[in-house]
């Protein structure tokens, strides 16, 4: 916020299209899986630039993200900014679970007084708000006829300068390398909530079991292998498969994941079968063969959310089949592994 | 890394449906769907190009004036499936039954 402008339905405030040290800071937390639930801006109207009676109406939700994209997109436009309250979720997941809807947005339309601002009669709203947005019903409940914008944000200029016209390009959604890229540390992250404390918990239990002091317990139990074997598995799962999707074989992420778990396992064991002196080496390697590719083909899985072309009925379809594989490979690991174990 | 053309996802599970007869062409769902699922056919109608391309976002649904569309919409997110399947909703993350206001992790 830079101010604010005096308008006949009261004061708006008016947002920079520059992002701030704590803007860039913010972002950086968020797409490391911190707060993500609470960046939020307050639902509303605000002004960029200097907007008139004729400057464009554009909505957006309250995820702080989607609402900076947006302003800086805007730079050196003047243009009114509907915000919705969708509980700070972006206007993709919003508008899947309703919150970016119809009802919302004339809600927001009647709220904010916007008609008293402006001349003319449209909303430019986010394409891929259109799976919560009727623009038919919009057009019937609050007067104003919704245009489709483009998907990314920064399309925007070209967009309004072309008289809200839209190319192909600008409406179709791709998932580039660098889009996937960006959301790896978000995945490990999640990853980590759970794979941080069973490591812990791992290297405990490790140490803490045998005749010796703990730390030559843990080397005994080759400790720092199960370790290595078991982030193998998180990385090819977060790290790996979003970053090589295309080239992964296969259609079904769990496929794909497998497949960077298969290839992270074989580098795994290429290091381990020089280096440990255990015995019961061929079991474990066994143990790990499965059990890498099984975490990973989870956590591949689970980055169907993540992906912008995945529909329900492909997910459950390769759930149905995955799940109980990926169950039965970490069972028959876990199990080959404690048993490599007793052979010691 | 070189970009393999377009990413498709599981071949033939989208339940995507056109009625032909009551579509009148007004091209809402070429504009809304972000995967180019549809063309334009001859005689003022629109059809469907790319079925495994669809991801059931239902936007082309949501806004055909004409109910011309139908698909079973929902999430393509393996952990929306799980929160479903573990009687979770809307309090930690996505459900397949959120309801509008509920929370969520996406």
């Amino acid at each position: 916020m830079i101010g604010k402008i005096l308008t006949p339905v009261g004061p708006v405030p008016q947002v920079a299209t520059v992002l701030a040290g704590r803007d860039r800071w913010g972002a950086l937390r968020v797409r490391l899986g911190l707060g993500r639930m609470q960046y939020t801006v307050e639902p509303g109207l605000y002004a960029v630039g200097a907007p008139q009676e004729d400057s464009p109406v554009l909505v957006t939700a309250n995820y702080k993200l989607s609402f900076d994209h947006l302003r800086t997109a805007l730079a050196g436009q003047d243009a009114w900014v509907l915000v919705l309250d969708t509980n700070g979720i972006n206007v993709w997941c919003a508008a899947g679970k309703g919150t970016f809807g119809t009802a919302a947005l004339c809600a927001q339309v009647a709220a904010s007084r916007v008609a008293q601002l402006v001349r003319h009669r449209r909303l430019v709203v986010p394409q891929l708000g259109a799976s919560g947005i009727a623009a038919h019903a919009v057009k019937q409940q609050s007067g104003f006829a919704v245009v489709y914008g483009p998907v990314m944000a920064r399309h925007l200029p070209e967009f309004l300068a072309c008289g809200m016209q839209a190319t192909q390009a600008m409406r179709r959604k791709n998932f580039s390398l660098s889009e996937r890229a960006v959301l790896v540390p978000v995945e490990l992250a999640i990853a980590c909530k759970w794979a941080l404390p069973l490591s812990a918990l791992l290297y405990g239990a490790s140490g803490l079991f045998g005749p010796a002091s703990f730390w030559e317990n843990v080397r005994a139990h080759g400790g720092g292998w199960t370790m290595a074997g078991l982030w193998s598995g998180v990385v090819a799962g977060t790290v790996l498969t979003p970053l090589l999707l295309p080239v992964l074989p296969g259609r079904a992420f769990s496929l794909k994941g497998g497949a960077a778990g298969l290839m992270a396992a074989l580098a795994f064991l290429s290091v381990f079968f020089p280096r440990s002196g255990v015995s019961g080496n061929a079991l474990t390697a066994l143990a790990w063969l499965l059990l890498i590719p099984a975490i990973a083909s989870f956590l591949g899985m689970e980055f169907t959310g993540a992906s912008p072309y995945t529909s329900l009925s492909g997910v459950k379809k390769e759930m149905r089949l995955a799940v109980p594989l990926q169950v039965a490979a970490a069972l028959c690991g876990l199990f080959l592994l404690v048993w490599a174990r007793r052979l010691q | 890394m070189k970009e393999t053309g377009r990413l498709l996802y599981l071949k033939g599970v989208a339940t995507l449906r056109l009625d032909q007869e009551a579509c009148i062409g007004c091209g809402m769902c070429l504009t809304v769907c972000p995967q180019e699922v549809f063309a334009f056919a001859p005689g003022k109608k629109v059809r469907i190009i790319e079925q495994d391309a669809c991801m059931e976002c239902g936007a082309c649904m949501m806004n055909c004036p004409v109910e011309a569309l139908w698909v079973q919409s929902g999430v393509g997110c393996a952990q929306a499936v799980f929160n479903t399947m573990l009687g979770r909703s809307s309090e930690a993350c996505c459900s397949l039954k959120d309801k509008p206001g509920g929370g969520s992790c996406c």
